[in-house]
């Protein structure tokens, strides 16, 4: 924790430099506030300052039933709307012992996935606006924007789409969805090459990601690193993997785990990782099962009174949604395990030492989403 | 055109005042022929980077976005030039000036064709280099003066930066200043009638060329070197506190050393004005020599300035250490071996 949370740094010496980057700056890709003590151009130390887009979620999700709060977590980690909002309704399912039709759980895999390639496009191509590569950007861009457009058409929005409801999900999907998802896939698959040309082989992206950030195995496990930062030191973590949820039983795919531990390895593990997701898109979209979309649950959901603990594997790692129930229409407490949250932590042990160009690399190689760290 | 001018002004004035009266006029000259170019050359960048990245680019102030610099210049007109309070007044508001004046002094040896140049003095390269290098002055009063850390973050990486890579950009101009055995610019572009240096001075002009390339770029702050300004690093780097036109005059700065540096390129190494001759191909020779001097110069230096945009689009930053790195461990040693190599083959007598 003392990482992440504590007092000012202060100057000790001539030779030192307090700068502060952030709440507003390019790299930080929000309001993160980091105060760095440089010797030259040489990170002695720093501490990141939280809480300029704390809404305080947590503490509105206990004023607000139980079919209402699942959409504000849309708001946490943003570019995961989707699988936010899944790991709701699971906890709540969880509580009520809800059957959810099989069509609905396979839609929300399929969704799930394909936030997470959105996702990562996004981040890919922010990882090249960060290192000074602007045209990557767009490339990523590309993509996405195929995505979003099917969401769109299933669900009405874009990016906090709402779509999961306890007990299924909100509407069947469009006539088109199977098409336009094929179509998306082989343009990707084709289109790979052009991210691995652009950035990946680029012996300048290499030389500033390789052996740059590096966090050990042990570090990872004891700030509590999860997803692609945690897999790229070599700790298996998929949720996906290790407690499937939805339909992440009936798929085969692998998952991605290097030991490097730098950089280049988180880079290599997302982009790796957007490929499994296409398998598993593969795997399904073909199978989904006719039925229900969703199962008629009561206006008013009162789950029995206890303690209900739900995780997922969002595109960013664990999500842990901690759910207390007294038996009334809203939650007594609801916790979330963020993700973010304790991979920024890690943010500090591989900084240091490095340069200013170092630490920009490796905020692009968390790919910190801030409002999912203040929630 | 330019003799008909001095016949007038001889006419109306008195020697001594006609020959002021000319230096004024082609000061004028340079200005405008910068500030056009800066139009054009800004139309270009936008629109290549914009195809780059599959976009349109500019599209809607006037046809295809033609307009669109003149409104950008606009625009920066009419907002407030802000001085921060704690700066140093004096140094900030003179930086943006010295820089723009300092790259504009450049100009003055430059050959836009046979009969047009300002000022053939016989040490032309040298000048050119010489006052180039004074722009890092203006940065790194810019920086200082600003009283922002990330502006003295930017001007101290720049002042590294350019003091470095002059070094390999002054020993690979060296190497085509021996060969063709003359300082002065016109000489330089004589002694390439029968073939430009980067064809007829074997493989150490080629080498020559593409150090000159990398240096020059970095000379320029320009991705993949733009460390100065690192957008995501250092926001702005030396010029995040300007606004108004005083940014503008940094713009205009960069985008004139761009055109230094695309001159000069093509002057050492393309053959400045001289036309494309193959061999003995007299019918191609003929018409290529039927293409006005200037177009060919013009033509040169807008390719090279396509190749420093098309770098700029293309490549992700270097890391201050490894920009360093670059320089020092195997830019420079590899221009002095090429500087050896090429005076020993000048020495022999090796080239056409």
């Amino acid at each position: 924790m003392e990482n992440i949370i504590g007092s000012q740094i202060i100057q000790s010496s001539d030779d030192e430099f307090i700068i502060n980057v952030g709440p507003q700056h390019p790299s930080t890709h929000g309001v993160l506030h980091l105060q760095l003590k440089l010797d030259g151009e040489k990170i002695v130390d720093l501490k990141p300052f939280l809480g300029y887009i704390h809404r305080g979620i947590e503490k509105m999700s206990e004023s607000l039933n139980y079919k209402q709060f699942i959409y504000l977590t849309s708001r946490m980690d943003y570019l995961s709307a989707h699988i936010n909002n899944q790991a709701c309704c699971l906890a709540i399912e969880k509580a009520i012992q809800a059957e959810v039709p099989e069509r609905a759980r396979v839609i929300r895999t399929l969704m799930a996935e394909l936030t997470r390639l959105a996702s990562h496009q996004l981040w890919w191509g922010s990882t090249g606006l960060d290192m000074g590569a602007v045209s990557p950007f767009f490339y990523a861009f590309r993509e996405r924007e195929m995505i979003l457009e099917i969401f769109e058409e299933t669900c009405g929005s874009r990016l906090t789409m709402n779509y999961c409801v306890p007990g299924g999900v909100m509407n069947d999907i469009h006539p088109d969805f199977v098409r336009k998802v094929k179509q998306i896939i082989k343009q990707f698959r084709d289109n790979l090459h052009e991210y691995d040309e652009l950035l990946t082989n680029n012996p300048i992206f290499q030389s500033r990601t390789i052996g740059v950030g590096y966090l050990s195995r042990e570090e990872a496990i004891s700030l509590a690193c999860t997803g692609p930062v945690a897999r790229a030191s070599g700790i298996s973590c998929d949720v996906r993997k290790k407690e499937p949820y939805d339909a992440y039983d009936r798929v085969t795919f692998d998952e991605i785990i290097t030991t490097e531990g730098d950089c280049f390895a988180r880079y290599k593990v997302r982009l790796e990782e957007m490929k499994q997701s296409m398998n598993i898109i593969e795997q399904l979209i073909d199978n989904i099962p006719a039925g229900e979309y969703r199962t008629k649950i009561k206006g008013i959901i009162k789950p029995p009174a206890g303690e209900y603990y739900q995780r997922v594997e969002t595109a960013r790692g664990e999500l842990g949604i901690y759910l207390v129930s007294d038996g009334t229409n809203k939650p007594y407490r609801i916790k979330f395990r963020t993700p973010n949250f304790s991979n920024l932590g890690a943010l500090k042990p591989m900084s240091l030492g490095g340069k200013i160009g170092d630490l920009v690399a490796i905020m692009a190689s968390l790919d910190l989403i801030i409002p999912d760290i203040d929630r | 055109m330019t003799h008909w001018i001095g016949e007038k002004l001889n006419a109306l004035f008195s020697p001594e005042w006609a020959a002021y009266v000319g230096y004024i006029l082609a000061g004028l000259a340079i200005i405008i022929l910068v500030v056009v170019m800066a139009v054009v050359s800004i139309y270009l960048e936008r629109k290549i980077a914009a195809f780059m990245q599959m976009r349109l680019g500019p599209m809607r102030v006037g046809k295809w976005g033609t307009l669109q610099a003149f409104a950008d210049v606009f625009k920066l007109m009419l907002k407030e030039p802000l001085t921060p309070a704690q700066a140093d007044k004096q140094l900030f508001n003179i930086a943006p000036y010295l820089v723009l004046t300092v790259s504009f002094l450049a100009f003055a040896p430059i050959a836009f064709s046979p009969s047009l140049q300002l000022w053939d003095m016989n040490i032309g390269v040298l000048y050119i280099t010489s006052v180039s290098s004074m722009g890092v002055i203006g940065i790194l009063m810019a920086g200082w003066a600003s009283n922002n850390k990330y502006s003295l973050l930017g001007a101290m990486r720049s002042g590294a930066q350019i003091v470095s890579y002059e070094l390999s950009a002054g020993i690979a101009i060296l190497t085509i200043v021996m060969m063709s055995g003359s300082l002065s610019v016109s000489g330089i572009i004589k002694s390439q009638a029968d073939g430009w240096w980067i064809f007829k001075g074997h493989i150490p002009a080629l080498i020559a060329f593409v150090i000159f390339a990398i240096a020059s770029t970095a000379e320029l702050n320009r991705a993949p070197f733009d460390l100065a300004e690192a957008e995501q690093e250092l926001t702005a780097g030396f010029h995040t506190e300007y606004s108004g036109m005083q940014f503008a005059m940094f713009f205009l700065a960069e985008y004139t050393n761009m055109f230094i540096v695309s001159m000069l390129g093509t002057t050492l190494f393309l053959g400045g004005w001289m036309p494309l001759h193959i061999g003995n191909w007299d019918a191609f020779n003929q018409i290529m020599d039927k293409i006005p001097p200037f177009l060919w110069f013009f033509g040169k230096v807008f390719i090279s300035l396509f190749m420093i945009i098309w770098f700029r689009w293309t490549f992700p930053r270097l890391r201050i250490d490894q920009l360093l790195k670059l320089e020092w461990k195997y830019l420079l040693p590899i221009g002095m071996v090429n500087l050896v190599i090429g005076s020993i083959i000048t020495w022999l007598g090796w080239i056409f």
